[in-house]
């Protein structure tokens, strides 16, 4: 388990604006991770970074068809796999 | 009271709840279903607004509940858990809805449906409303509703809410709906999931509990920590807790791990429901137009300048637009004031007439096109999707504070009013961001103080240009409008790190495509707003006018005076000897006035007050002003009105406030407000909590009244040092 935390990846990972990747998990039962997979974030389903706000934070992400906003603290918190 | 009317006619009577993610055009639907005649109101013992409207479907009169706005119907809180209980009819204020009415945002249908998938398994007559259509389909998102009709098994209509297209259908299906069978919810989950409800529900009613909703038992398993199970478990726990927490444990045993599974099965069934219904084209034209401007406008170099050119340009362009408006109610005030004193004797009525109601009301409508402006300003910004980058671009700076790119847009409010401000605070889903940002927001210069300023801007700044262009009065303005924002930085800070320590709470997000603003939105908000303000400033200010003329008044005798009224009004003709006579009257008629004020309850309350606001460079009739703010600041201008016409400081040629103040001086003879004066009267108004509406909604939003005295004693004081602060510098770098 140790092993493949570190390899797995999260959302606040990907740096280059335009790269698509897949959502292998969301964790927590928390307010957050809720509000994450209600917004449209759950397994399997893609995304796509947009773009960094104008001081690094928060950054814009594409999904499901529409535009959505996290902060990089929430990002971590979407684990992805690349395509 | 209604309802006694009607006594045949109650049969018929419906009730409809209207629910959907917030920007979908839902309270517009409502309010043009309505006919924007909503009750507003507060749901009891929670911060939740109740808003009801009346309505007509099929000859059928039906009572309409808005919904708050959001984005899924998982209860976490007990302001959340009031959606659930309206729809359920577990709300005793609130008759149980027949049917539920769930708007969407046609151009974002996915993410949108989730709401709607749950709120299929309250089993309720549901009409699914398809609304933004024709936004949608200039976004090249094809749906075929027909289709979707058949899947769903609900009515599927589609509607433009801001173009009134569509509403009539929005009731007739409606209607349908409630006559026909609902058809079952579709089972998302698998059999182990329906295995559990029907333990749990055994389970409560072998405790003794009553039956409990399929709905509620479903949110019990699913919401770790939610609101249904302390609302329907209040005998139970800590047994039903503790039963909860094995029903999950068996779900997860059998591959259904909670929460993730709910989201994971609901917006699966969604894909499979819009296959082939939703298509989108490729030749999107608006969406690379979006994106081309979001490049720019969020950009972090281009997208921060064009921020700040944009509010500084809001602020210089309401104060040049008004002008003309502003002179027209001028002159339309001057007229009835004139016609007043043409049909009426000098006298105590016509004195209250035209000093107390025509003066004070006339000096705060003229107000009215600079604050239609800027609400006009904020609408715009708000209905185009640029205040969500707004609160984009910001976020980052507001966590340096300990809040949210999400308080932006309270805060940007309370620069119109702070009572919606403090109503839009609910936006926050973290309770101490929202504490903060309703503690800070009466400090942003709302509309009421627009009046303080231009009428101190206008009098006592010079108008004199910068680079040819920029006015010096705007500057001004721009500065005064900063202050607050920037007071409440540190008071935002202080607060995060004394009352409201904690984590930082979620920033997640909707930044929806920039559209044109609707011309109907923009106009029903500005409507709103304006006739909100014009209300407040009819009834409120009124009240305090008539207190305040009252005050300064009596108990002087006001014979003489009267008589030199008449005498001077009996005199037609010119000639010199005339006018000479004219001005010994006059002039004793302007020191009779002063007399008498000073003799007056108001001139004694001021004098008493005089050395506790003199460091600030105030008189006595400043600080009487300030005082007698303190229920409204609108009231300052009606205020300042009485005092100084009464006072017999009024220019004839020119019988404005501005040239009043101009002309007011200190027993002395030196003027009473130099610049130093002016700008410290704006810093207190700036800073200062004189607004009872505001404190009451904090109190109502709080459920305390500890915040709202908390609110008013800091501001209170903050206002003071700073005016303090401000004539004892500006008087210095003047001198």
């Amino acid at each position: 388990m140790q092993n493949q935390s570190e390899i797995l990846k999260t959302l606040a990972d990907v740096k280059q604006v335009g790269t698509t990747v897949r959502i292998v998990d969301v964790l927590g039962d928390d307010a957050v991770a809720l509000r994450l997979m209600e917004m449209g974030l759950t397994e399997d389903e893609e995304v796509e970074l947009l773009g960094f706000a104008p001081l690094g934070d928060p950054i814009e992400f594409s999904v499901r068809g529409y535009r959505l906003s996290l902060r990089s603290s929430e990002a971590a918190r979407v684990h992805i796999e690349t395509i | 009271m209604a309802n006694s009317v009607e006594t045949s006619s109650s049969e018929t009577n419906l009730t409809v709840a209207f629910i959907g993610n917030p920007n979908t055009g839902k309270s517009t639907l409502f309010n043009a279903i309505s006919g924007g005649q909503a009750r507003v109101g507060n749901f009891p013992g929670v911060t939740v607004e109740k808003k009801v409207g009346k309505c007509t479907f099929e000859n059928r009169s039906v009572t309409l509940i808005d919904l708050p706005g959001t984005y899924s119907l998982s209860p976490r809180s007990a302001d959340e858990m009031v959606s659930v209980d309206v729809l359920l009819g577990r709300q005793s204020d609130v008759a149980t809805p027949q049917a539920v009415v769930c708007i969407v945002d046609s151009s974002n249908l996915e993410r949108n449906l989730y709401l709607f998938s749950q709120v299929r398994d309250l089993n309720l007559p549901t009409v699914l409303v398809l609304n933004m259509w024709d936004l949608a389909q200039t976004r090249g998102v094809e749906i075929d509703p027909k289709a979707l009709q058949e899947r769903l098994g609900v009515p599927v209509i589609t509607t433009s809410a801001h173009r009134k297209i569509g509403i009539d259908e929005v009731g007739k299906a409606v209607v349908a709906a409630i006559e026909s069978e609902v058809k079952p919810p579709p089972k998302l989950f698998p059999a182990e999931f329906y295995e559990e409800i029907e333990k749990l529900s055994n389970w409560i009613v072998e405790r003794g509990g009553e039956p409990v909703h399929f709905y509620l038992l479903e949110r019990m398993l699913l919401d770790v920590r939610g609101a249904s199970e302390e609302s329907v478990g209040k005998q139970l726990t800590p047994d039903l807790k503790e039963y909860l927490g094995e029903a999950r444990l068996r779900l997860a045993s059998s591959g259904c791990r909670i929460p993730a599974v709910e989201t994971k099965l609901r917006y699966n069934w969604i894909r499979e429901q819009l296959d082939g219904v939703l298509t989108r084209t490729t030749s999107d034209q608006t969406a690379s137009v979006s994106d081309k401007l979001d490049k720019i406008l969020t950009h972090r170099f281009l997208g921060i300048l064009f921020f700040a050119f944009l509010m500084f340009l809001v602020f210089q362009a309401i104060y040049s637009w008004s002008g003309p408006f502003m002179d027209m109610i001028e002159n339309f005030q001057g007229f009835i004031t004139g016609l007043v004193e043409g049909w009426m004797q000098p006298g105590m009525l016509r004195s209250l007439i035209v000093d107390g109601a025509i003066a004070g009301v006339g000096s705060v409508i003229i107000f009215l096109p600079q604050i239609i402006a800027l609400f006009a300003f904020i609408a715009i910004l708000e209905d185009c999707g640029y205040m969500a980058r707004a609160a984009f671009l910001m976020d980052k700076l507001m966590t340096r504070v300990g809040l949210s790119g999400k308080s932006f847009l309270p805060l940007m409010s309370s620069f119109a009013c702070a009572i919606p401000g403090v109503m839009a605070t609910r936006v926050i889903e973290n309770r101490r961001d929202r504490m903060v940002t309703m503690l800070v927001a009466p400090l942003m210069s709302c509309s009421a103080r627009l009046p303080v300023y231009l009428l101190m801007i206008y009098t006592f700044i010079p108008a004199s240009l910068f680079f040819g262009w920029l006015n010096l009065q705007g500057v001004v303005l721009f500065a005064m409008y900063s202050l607050g924002a920037v007071v409440a930085i540190p008071i935002a800070w202080i607060l995060k790190k004394t009352f409201f320590k904690g984590e930082t709470p979620p920033f997640v997000m909707e930044l929806p495509p920039y559209k044109w603003p609707s011309p109907r939105i923009v106009f029903d908000r500005v409507y709103d707003r304006a006739k909100a303000f014009v209300l407040r400033a009819g009834s409120l200010i009124f009240s305090v006018t008539v207190l305040v003329w009252a005050l300064s008044y009596f108990p002087s005798d006001h014979t003489e005076l009267f008589e030199i009224e008449t005498n001077i009004e009996s005199i037609t003709a010119t000639s010199p000897a005339i006018e000479l006579e004219l001005e010994t009257l006059a002039e004793r008629h302007n020191q009779l006035s002063g007399q008498l004020i000073r003799a007056s309850y108001l001139g004694q309350m001021g004098q008493a007050i005089e050395p506790v606001v003199k460091p600030l460079g105030w008189d006595w009739r400043i600080g009487i002003g300030a005082l007698a703010s303190f229920p409204a600041r609108e009231v300052i201008i009606a205020t300042m009105g009485t005092i100084f016409s009464l006072g017999g400081d009024v220019d004839e040629e020119n019988p404005g406030l501005k040239s009043a103040l101009m002309a007011a001086k200190w027993p002395d003879g030196s003027p009473l407000i130099t610049i130093p004066v002016a700008l410290s009267i704006m810093v207190f108004f700036a800073l200062c909590a004189q607004c009872g509406a505001t404190l009451m909604v904090i109190r109502r939003e709080t459920n305390s009244w500890r915040w709202p005295i908390f609110t008013f004693t800091y501001m209170t004081i903050l206002a003071y040092v700073a005016a303090f602060l401000t004539y004892q510098i500006g008087t210095l770098l003047a001198g």
